[in-house]
């Protein structure tokens, strides 16, 4: 026993010969690998069970799916387009609020706050993503929704108050993100910058930010693929009308705002299909969102 | 020297810093004021027989939400206890053993399904469960949770374990005990605090779900009954009170919304203060 447990320490290139790996060990090993399979098999039947249970409305719409607007559940006609414009235009209004105000935010907090400031303002950010979205829906309906509607737009709920709503919830990703990014720009090229007489902005936009661009992108991204799942705060107030708006008030519907109403009461096995397959497009959707986010981050790592 | 375009430079640096501190303020005061809007309409709504009592026909006052305290706390707990042992399980994998291609893949696939919309994750436990049985259930909205919490619970597990400090694992290894004694005995324990917390944090995550709840657990008026049928969460409830017509409704979704929210604020700020940001001590 005292002989045999000295060489399992052993790393790096001096190989002492050693026992076989213990029993208890390779038992050890062997389970908890079959837990971290388990990752694996239950993400390879998500994708399995969607397509499954999906074929049919693939097979009698094809890709025209993704760009007929025709939704009539009784005549069981199935097109998805207004849900996706729904859903990526939302989305799109809400990185535009967010990411101006989330890097405005990220940039206070790393160059001018002092830690006293920063530290609660930042908790109070992180915490915003700990709010349920039920609740900030619940708040877009009461608050928002009537605040919209006295600012003049004609039914409180539509695509712009969606988007709004959206902002808030991507908000702290992209602050934390930025904020996480920043703090990695080199001191002595922000010194040198000093050095040479710029002002704090100047600093800030000629070195930080353009430091930080991928990493920012990359929260983006991130935060695109947050908007794009984003189902509750969305259903609350996005209107829920199958049609494409014809101004940025109007009411409209997201992909998943149609499953989140619909699922449970769908009557034909049509109907359901055609939702599980909106599904499957949202899975796809917000997939390549995050790995474009994902290779965005690593470049990044990979260079500093 | 040129005075006129240093004095420029300093109004435009004065203007834009004064716009990030504006766009921190704005970011941190949505937050505040939610916390004291929803303070205030809930708590005028709250009462003890609204968390005693069950859902009343509209109309009739007095309502309460007791049915739904106790199916989101059965729901999470059942997702918690699926969740999180899977989680913990494999980010040890990734943690000790996670070198090959094998592990690659793992955090692969965990990284992808943390990017999941959660009412996909809903979609699937719907597909998996509830059609095959015809029947919503809260075992189904479990196993919604429990996916949703096994990436998270997972990433945050070998984070906390690749901070214990590798002189540990040697000198017990030197003594001569088994590895896998090593693992869970000696390392898993002085992580033991960051993976709790992070579990913790999982559980706050999940509590608050909506959108996998409304085609697996369903809600139900009145006392559940078992695992294999519909139950109300506290979040679906809050849903459908909201877009419910009803004066009543809307003030008792307002009551629930609190209810729900210093649950999830109690442990973010627990969480806060148990354990010192991680990010300080990892690098």
């Amino acid at each position: 026993m005292s002989t045999g447990a000295a060489p399992a320490v052993a790393r790096g290139p001096v190989k002492v010969p050693g026992p076989q790996e213990r029993a208890g060990d390779r038992f050890f090993r062997l389970i908890i690998s079959g837990f971290a399979g388990f990752i694996l098999l239950a993400l390879a039947a998500l994708a399995w069970e969607l397509a499954s249970t999906s074929t049919e409305t693939w097979k009698s719409f094809g890709l025209s799916f993704l760009w007929t607007s025709d939704w009539d559940p009784v005549a069981e006609i199935f097109g998805a387009l207004p849900f996706l414009f729904g859903t990526v235009a939302s989305s799109f209004i809400a990185l535009a609020i967010a990411v101006p105000l989330g890097v405005g935010a990220a940039l206070f907090l790393t160059e001018l706050a002092p830690r006293r400031l920063a530290d609660p303002l930042m908790f109070a950010i992180e915490m915003l993503a700990a709010v349920p979205s039920v609740i900030l829906g619940l708040m877009g309906v009461f608050v928002l929704v009537p605040m919209m509607r006295e600012l003049g737009s004609p039914y409180g709920v539509g695509l712009f108050t969606a988007g709004l709503i959206l902002a808030f919830m991507i908000l702290p990703y992209i602050t934390t993100i930025t904020r996480e990014v920043l703090l990695t720009v080199p001191r002595p090229l922000k010194e040198a910058m000093y050095a040479l007489g710029a002002t704090r902005w100047e600093v800030v936009s000629g070195v930080s930010l353009p430091f930080a661009r991928s990493g920012i992108i990359g929260a983006v991204f991130l935060a695109l693929g947050r908007a794009f799942g984003e189902t509750m705060a969305v259903t609350m107030v996005i209107g829920n009308v199958p049609q494409i708006p014809s101004s940025p008030f109007g009411p409209a519907y997201s992909m998943a705002a149609v499953i989140a109403n619909e699922l449970a009461e769908a009557a034909s096995d049509a109907h359901l299909s055609a939702l599980i397959a909106i599904g499957l497009t949202l899975l796809a959707l917000t997939l390549v969102v995050n790995g474009l986010a994902r290779l965005m981050i690593y470049r990044l790592t990979r260079r500093a | 020297m040129n005075d006129a375009l240093y004095r420029r430079r300093c109004r435009f640096n004065t203007l834009m810093m004064t716009l990030t501190a504006v766009c921190a303020v704005i970011s941190a005061g949505v937050l505040l004021s939610i916390l004291g809007y929803i303070f205030v309409k809930g708590f005028s709504a709250l009462s003890l027989s609204f968390l005693t009592n069950l859902p009343k026909p509209v109309g009739e006052a007095g309502g309460g939400i007791a049915n739904s305290i106790v199916g989101s706390a059965k729901v999470v707990g059942l997702a918690a206890a699926m969740g999180i042992p899977i989680g913990v399980a494999a980010g040890i994998y990734l943690a000790e053993y996670g070198r090959g291609r094998y592990a690659f893949c793992v955090r692969y696939a965990a990284d992808v399904m943390n990017g999941v919309p959660s009412i996909v994750i809903g979609l699937f436990a719907y597909a998996l469960i509830v059609q095959p049985m015809k029947k919503f259930s809260a075992l189904s909205g479990s196993v919604a949770l429990a996916m949703i919490m096994i990436p998270i619970v997972l990433r945050n597990t070998e984070e906390f374990l690749r901070l214990v400090p590798g002189t540990i694992r040697e000198a017990a290894l030197a003594l001569g005990v088994p590895r896998w004694k090593v693992t869970l005995f000696v390392i898993l324990p002085s992580a033991g605090r960051g993976i709790l917390t992070g579990a913790l944090l999982a559980v706050a995550r999940v509590a608050g779900e909506t959108a996998p709840l409304i085609f697996t657990a369903f809600g139900n008026r009145f006392w559940d009954n078992g695992w294999l049928n519909p139950i109300a969460t506290l979040p679906h409830t809050i849903f459908t009170y909201a877009i419910a017509p009803y004066e009543d409704w809307h003030k008792q979704a307002w009551a629930a919304a609190l209810i729900l929210m210093i649950f999830v604020l109690a442990i973010n700020i627990a969480a806060r203060v148990w354990l010192k940001p991680p990010t300080g001590a990892a690098h």
